[in-house]
């Protein structure tokens, strides 16, 4: 029986083959054991500070604002080793993997984010490493699979299905349910079955909680909003966490793709159903009678189809909101935030930003603080953009 | 007592073994797919097992994933999959028929009406295979108020704990698996240990079908050697029908020649 409560409302849950349990019972025991040992935790802050680079500062858009009663932060997790949040929770979970002496690590990975930081993570602390990564994203993301393989991880191939992250992340779980007992799945994102959804939040909760102290010590006071990307909702999570019980607006931002009532988006929480998916009941895009949809996004980083289950109730409970960007919006906030701060921002962190711009736009005059969380840096995402707007002046 | 009951008892009584075929509804196509049926049967199969084509199948390997998109690829799915159910019931009704499927088929279209439409269809059991016995509950007081045997997979290294859960929520048979891991055709032979079964035995008396990488008759005489009731060879057919695609003539003749093979083995005691 589950230690922890494997639900957050009604979503959540241990929904995977029998044969996976013990590994999900011994990961959960290991987690608790390891959130009560002074060591585990001091080594895991040792790392984050001095290996991934915490805390990430706070920055003030002051170039971006001009004009309006609007103050944009950034919190920047793009400048974290590695370039994005992803680095927080595999040093985590790796440690996690070692306390359970499991020497190898299994992943799978969309922009590649997640597998750049586990093969970072991987090669620091001495672990095998294989990464699942759709034909389709590695064709997409090429410079991160270089980085993965020269960090030493082998990099599996997914053709099955659409050849994106939803059929990586099968084939990882199927890697795992004949693996597990020597080796941990790592994943990426706080989706999955328990405890995983718990374990990726704590891992990130840093975010958040380095975002209070530091806005408090900017401005004196709390932001009015804070605006993450989901895809999984990681990052999301991590920077929502300190705020939950806090009076300030959480907003969640998908990827509605060629637009939210195409199918082409990637925004289960605007436009999916529940369902039972990824080991976990959620919200996923699904057709009439429950066969799974691909998602779509121009950000490799948020093509999932569900979406982590914390998000889906704190939706559900109206705590936090969550809208949608399309790519070509979040295609725009790429080229803006460069040109005016000087700042490449990942594909899936533009979704947020143009967000925060188009509140900004909607009400110049209001005083507000937006806090948006800058998931990641979009170098991995310049030979894709460059290819767009290339495309775009042909026609 | 219901089908599974006799079909085991019947057996039981002949010293004798079952073999359980499985394949997804719809692969190559749903003429197809009963014609194979007829020849699984007519040949002496003891009972179905019948996968619902799902996107996602992750408890299966490739063969078998194959296979369901294939049948996907057609539009194939759980509705199409309830009529071929009712068909085969009129045709066959005393087989025990099976299904396998995802939890989401069932949760999509209410779990209520999904074990309504099973009773309707005539189908005597349903196992999830993303659906461990820890999240059952509300799946399992469904299939009973429509009377549907709920099947449970028992892994290779179950601890007592699981067993005796299993007792009390098991019903129609428990699904032994071979080894860790998804469904699928591998080099290694596979036995399960007599000390194991023993052990699941003690726990219930619910019949054991051993399942997961049977492919030839000497791992059907082992099982049934070591004290199962039988097996369930999904892999392995799929296997046939994927090399023979476009050769239904050949295709139904390897399955009828690989299908006498095992079944006769059930039979050697």
């Amino acid at each position: 029986m589950a230690l922890l409560n494997p639900y957050f409302g009604e979503f959540g849950g241990m929904y995977v083959p029998q044969i996976l349990m013990p590994a999900l019972y011994e990961l959960e025991q290991n987690f608790i054991d390891s959130k009560k040992d002074l060591n585990f935790q001091k080594n895991f802050l040792y790392l984050l500070k001095n290996y991934a680079g915490r805390p990430t500062p706070l920055t003030l858009c002051k170039n971006l604002t001009k004009g309006t009663k609007t103050r944009i932060y950034l919190k920047r997790e793009d400048l974290l080793h590695g370039g994005a949040h992803k680095t927080n929770q595999v040093l985590g979970q790796a440690m996690l993997a070692i306390q359970m002496n499991k020497k190898e690590i299994i992943a799978e990975t969309g922009a590649g984010q997640h597998g750049v930081a586990t093969a970072i993570a991987c090669a620091l602390l001495n672990l095998k490493c294989r990464i699942y990564m759709g034909f389709k994203d590695i064709e997409r993301q090429k410079p991160n699979v270089f980085r993965m393989k020269l960090m030493g991880a082998e990099v599996i191939s997914v053709k099955s299905g659409s050849g994106t992250l939803k059929d990586a992340c099968n084939e990882a779980l199927r890697d795992w349910s004949h693996s597990y007992k020597s080796s941990h799945y790592m994943i990426g994102t706080a989706a999955g079955p328990h405890p995983y959804p718990k374990i990726v939040k704590e891992f990130q909760k840093i975010i958040g909680e380095e975002t209070k102290k530091q806005i408090l010590e900017h401005e004196n006071k709390l932001p009015d909003s804070i605006i993450a990307c989901v895809g999984g909702g990681s990052n999301a999570i991590g920077i929502f966490s300190d705020f939950i019980n806090e009076k300030v607006r959480l907003i969640g931002v998908e990827p509605a793709g060629q637009g939210i009532n195409t199918k082409k988006h990637g925004a289960p929480l605007n436009r999916g159903r529940q369902g039972i998916y990824f080991g976990m009941k959620s919200y996923l895009m699904q057709n009439e009678e429950g066969q799974i949809q691909q998602s779509w996004s121009i950000s490799a980083g948020l093509d999932f189809p569900s979406v982590g289950p914390e998000h889906a109730w704190l939706n559900s409970i109206k705590r936090a909101q969550y809208v949608a960007i399309t790519d070509k919006e979040a295609l725009e906030a790429f080229q803006i935030l460069s040109k005016k701060e000087g700042i490449i921002p990942a594909l899936e962190s533009s979704h947020a930003v143009a967000y925060a711009l188009k509140m900004m736009n909607l009400k110049p005059d209001k005083n507000q603080i937006l806090i948006v969380n800058l998931s990641g840096r979009g170098d991995k995402d310049i030979f894709t953009v460059s290819d767009i707007l290339e495309n775009r002046k042909k026609l | 007592m219901n089908r599974y009951q006799k079909t085991f008892k019947q057996k039981t009584s002949r010293k004798e073994g079952c073999f359980v075929p499985f394949l997804i509804i719809g692969d190559p196509s749903l003429e197809t797919s009963m014609k194979i049926i007829d020849i699984l049967i007519s040949n002496g199969a003891d009972a179905l097992e019948l996968g619902i084509p799902f996107s996602d199948p992750l408890a299966d390997g490739p063969i078998i994933q194959k296979s369901n998109l294939r049948a996907l690829s057609k539009n194939y799915g759980i509705f199409k999959s309830f009529e071929v159910i009712q068909k085969i019931r009129k045709k066959y009704l005393t087989l025990p028929i099976g299904i396998l499927l995802y939890a989401n088929l069932i949760y999509s279209q209410g779990i209520r009406n999904f074990y309504r439409q099973c009773k309707i269809c005539g189908l005597d059991s349903v196992l999830i295979a993303d659906v461990p016995i820890e999240e059952y509950n509300i799946f399992y007081q469904y299939a009973n108020e429509f009377n549907i045997d709920s099947i449970f997979i028992c892994p290779p290294d179950a601890d007592d704990h699981f067993l005796s859960k299993l007792a009390l929520y098991a019903k129609g048979y428990i699904y032994l698996l071979s080894r860790p891991g998804v469904t699928g055709i591998e080099n290694q032979t596979i036995t399960l240990s007599s000390k194991f079964i023993e052990k699941v035995k003690k726990y219930n008396s619910l019949p054991l079908l051993q399942g997961f990488g049977i492919k030839n008759s000497l791992q059907v005489k082992q099982s049934i050697m070591s004290g199962t009731n039988g097996v369930i060879c999904g892999s392995a057919i799929i296997n046939i029908i994927e090399k023979n695609l476009n050769q239904e003539k050949i295709m139904m003749k390897e399955i009828k020649k690989f299908s006498l093979q095992l079944i006769r083995s059930t039979k050697f005691i």
